[in-house]
């Protein structure tokens, strides 16, 4: 079923515009909420062809998005920071996933069902500045389970 | 004669018992998690998601465990308290004498009804507390618990770094344990059987 629904996943990732898109995107997913939370995280793995950077991302689900970097330091304080822009080094694989890069939903619309999927928007900036929007289909996975 | 062999015996006996309790004794109890013996938080009055009146000395008996955190994290948060859902389930039984506890660093966005959607969500007998938002830095203070917002780019989009240690307390309420936030559940289920089996 997990194979089917990343099957799904990689034939879901048309382009937007006329061009055809230099990224893969697997294993997209976002947490779940209980209702009245108002941020979760989105994941996913990414591998581009040619160098790209992935610029903005938007989602139905939040008023906002940002791409954000987390790490624990020695002292076992986790801090989180917004980055401009996230570098997709050409044939390389980029994961956003926990203890590390995450897309940040901020200003959520409505509850992130588990088992629901939802759509997120990225728009890459290629080395000519030259933008493309792909979307990807994302699996809304529980709260409390493993990842 | 037949007294002589008996003494003897006994004697031997003892014998082979002494090298096993030597061994026992010199096995001290030991964590995967770093020691610690504090007074943190305890007796810092706090409310519970369910409205009513919190301090530590509410579990005497149990061990507690203490996490810091809001519910606007999007990762380190929820992947402790799953880990803690996990630590419940290993300890089957022992988990009654358990209770996980997730302060809020951020009572001004975790309203008590978020909070009491948010932690039971882990495993229903999980606690979300808060204090009022002008209270938090001496509750944190009281914990010696480390956190600072961040300014978002807007307002109410600030994030909150913070510690992501978790305290265990032992059934006599007092703190034992700083658990750091790459220890496996197996290792807490370790510890928090090690912590149950010394109050007997």
């Amino acid at each position: 079923m997990r194979i089917f629904f990343l099957f799904l996943t990689l034939l879901c990732v048309p382009p937007v515009g006329a061009e055809v898109p230099q990224v893969q995107v697997t294993d997209a997913w976002v947490r779940a909420t209980v209702p009245g939370q108002q941020a979760t995280g989105a994941f996913m793995t990414l591998q581009s062809a040619a160098p790209l950077k992935l610029v903005e991302v938007r989602s139905p689900l939040a008023a906002a998005a940002e791409i954000h970097e987390m790490q624990v330091d020695e002292k076992d304080v986790m801090r989180m920071r917004a980055i401009s822009q996230l570098d997709l080094p050409a044939g390389k694989t980029t994961r956003l996933e926990p203890g590390g890069l995450h897309i940040m939903l901020l200003g959520l619309r409505a509850e992130a069902k588990a088992g629901e999927r939802t759509t997120l928007t990225l728009v890459l900036e290629d080395a000519a500045r030259q933008r493309q929007e792909i979307a990807v289909n994302a699996e809304i996975r529980p709260l409390n389970a493993p990842h | 004669m037949k007294n002589f062999l008996l003494l003897a015996l006994l004697a031997f006996l003892a014998a082979c018992g002494a090298p096993e309790d030597a061994t026992t004794a010199a096995a001290a109890p030991s964590f995967h998690a770093k020691e610690v013996q504090a007074h943190y938080g305890e007796g810092f009055a706090m409310t519970d998601h369910l409205g009513q009146r919190r301090t530590l000395a509410d579990w005497r008996g149990k061990v507690v465990l203490v996490f810091f955190g809001y519910t606007h994290c999007p990762d380190a948060c929820p992947s402790a308290l799953y880990r803690f859902s996990q630590v419940m389930e290993l300890l089957g039984r022992e988990a009654e004498q358990v209770q996980v506890l997730f302060i809020t660093l951020d009572p001004a966005r975790d309203t008590p009804e978020i909070l009491g959607n948010y932690a039971p969500a882990f495993n229903p007998a999980f606690l979300g507390l808060y204090v009022s938002p002008e209270r938090t830095p001496e509750m944190a203070r009281a914990f010696h618990v480390f956190y600072q917002v961040t300014p978002g780019q807007t307002p109410d989009r600030y994030s909150v770094d913070h510690s992501v240690s978790t305290y265990a307390y032992d059934p006599a309420g007092h703190l034992r344990l700083e658990i750091p936030h790459t220890a496996t559940p197996d290792e807490v289920a370790d510890d928090v059987r090690q912590l149950l089996l010394e109050s007997g």
